[in-house]
């Protein structure tokens, strides 16, 4: 659905919106979702750093211990979560995930934003915005509205994890089967 | 993994995980909220029948961090001085609808009938002379965070190895995830079967400690001592207690750790034990966050 190109363009525009919402980024941390969430947190600070020769802390926040999906699966692996040294505290929090979907991984990292501090404001980007919200969450920045059946599987490859950078449509994937 | 009754039930990948998850759970322990709400809605039961001070006080903070309740049970004080069985003990946990059990018991064995008889996880908080395996977990996780690996550590378990459920245990642990395992001990102090686990055996403290990277002393177990072990304490701590001079022969990086409680004096000088390369008391921190992982692991997923 994306190719390597369309992914650079949309991290780019984002990385300017985030710069134009925040007036210069100043007071931002970026916290990106583990995995790919975090990777993106990465490359968008990268962006921020060139145009603007802002420095953002970027970190990555791990919402596994707060899933309310638990029970459904065996306990899982958890991932890293990594705050800047600075802390979030009064801070504007971008949350970066790679595919926004029925929004409880959203909520997730919500609470668990709560347990670390008290940002001043929190605010969501995501590279793929697939609807099917099941939670009255939206995204300040999105890379690409990608209007999809909710049986459909999204799948964002990054070149740092997978090699290639690409966003991938599986169609007919059993129910349930997530992003 | 259902149960957590041996270190010698899990498997390379089993032990990592819990490792892995331990090294980031311990980032919970530095933050302001030390609290997940991962097992809200989960009962945690701690049967203690047997005195312990770190275990049940690690265990019970590892589950309520992780938001369980926890209900503490110990046999003093209890039916069981009325003389109720293990196996009616049991039956009473399961009608409260238990979803971990944590059992610390005297009798070597315990927690593997315990298991048969609960739908909830069991985990072996020692039983016996048999087994700890959280202990040599949390052991295993101080070695990775000091020295950053496990694999081709050589590792020293000096002292009571006969009466040792620490020293089982962590020759399975530390044998499956890579680690070379030494006792010393003397000839009366270790079990017979020793010839068949995964490890090495020297009665000679002297010439092990230079190799050694990370050197385990064991507390002598007076307690569950029938018989002349060792003529005099004095001997024993002569040619087993690690003073001063003993310390010196170790290499520079070299770590010394005890499971606890410690006879300063007797297998330990107090001078080595607050040294900055003994990591005793990083190591009752560690039991937190790696029982955390262990609880997380076993109960936190679906209903088996």
């Amino acid at each position: 659905m994306l190719e390597g190109p369309d992914i650079h363009r949309a991290l780019t525009r984002i990385a300017h919106e985030i710069l134009e919402r925040t007036r210069g980024a100043s007071d931002v941390v970026l916290l990106g979702i583990p995995t790919r969430g975090a990777t993106l947190a990465h490359r968008l600070a990268e962006r921020v750093a060139q145009f603007e020769g802002v420095k953002v802390p970027v970190g990555s926040i791990d919402i596994t211990m707060y899933r309310d999906d638990l029970r459904l699966g065996p306990a899982r692996p958890l991932g890293k979560t990594d705050v800047p040294a600075g802390g979030i505290d009064g801070k504007t929090v971008v949350l970066v995930d790679d595919v926004l979907f029925s929004g409880r991984t959203v909520r997730a990292a919500l609470d668990a934003l709560g347990d670390i501090g008290r940002p001043k404001a929190v605010q969501l980007a995501t590279l793929v915005d697939r609807g099917h919200r099941e939670l009255p969450i939206r995204a300040d920045y999105v890379g690409k509205n990608l209007p999809t059946a909710k049986s459909e599987k999204v799948k964002v490859l990054l070149s740092e994890i997978d090699g290639r950078d690409a966003v991938e449509l599986l169609k007919n994937e059993p129910e349930g089967a997530g992003k | 993994m259902k149960h957590l009754i041996s270190a010698g039930d899990l498997s390379r990948d089993e032990a990592l995980l819990i490792l892995d998850t331990a090294e980031e759970l311990a980032r919970v322990s530095g933050r302001s909220i030390k609290k997940l709400p991962t097992l809200r809605g989960r009962t945690v039961v701690n049967l203690f029948f047997e005195d312990s001070t770190r275990t049940r006080i690690s265990f019970e903070a590892a589950a309520k961090r992780l938001s369980a309740d926890v209900i503490n049970f110990s046999a003093k004080g209890s039916s069981v001085s009325k003389g109720e069985s293990l196996k009616d003990t049991a039956l009473t946990l399961e009608a409260m609808g238990a979803d971990a059990v944590v059992i610390r018991h005297g009798a070597s064995g315990a927690p593997h009938r315990l298991a048969n008889w609960v739908r909830g996880s069991v985990l072996n908080a020692g039983d016996g002379t048999h087994e700890h395996p959280t202990q040599a977990l949390l052991d295993a996780f101080s070695m990775r965070q000091r020295l950053g690996r496990l694999e081709g550590l050589k590792v020293a378990i000096v002292g009571d190895i006969l009466h040792s459920r620490v020293a089982r245990s962590n020759v399975l642990l530390l044998s499956t995830l890579g680690a070379e395992v030494t006792l010393v001990a003397p000839p009366t102090l270790l079990p017979v079967s020793v010839e068949r686990w995964p490890c090495q055996v020297s009665y000679d403290l002297d010439a092990v400690l230079p190799k050694a990277d990370v050197v385990m002393m064991l507390r002598v177990q007076l307690e569950r001592m029938n018989a002349a072990y060792f003529p005099s304490a004095r001997e024993y701590s002569r040619r087993y207690g690690l003073d001063r001079d003993r310390f010196a022969k170790l290499h520079d990086d070299a770590i010394v750790m005890h499971p606890g409680p410690m006879n300063r004096g007797m297998e330990i000088s107090a001078e080595v034990a607050d040294s900055p390369r003994s990591t005793i008391v990083e190591q009752v921190g560690n039991g937190v966050t790696v029982r955390m992982a262990a609880l997380y692991l076993l109960i936190g997923g679906e209903n088996q």
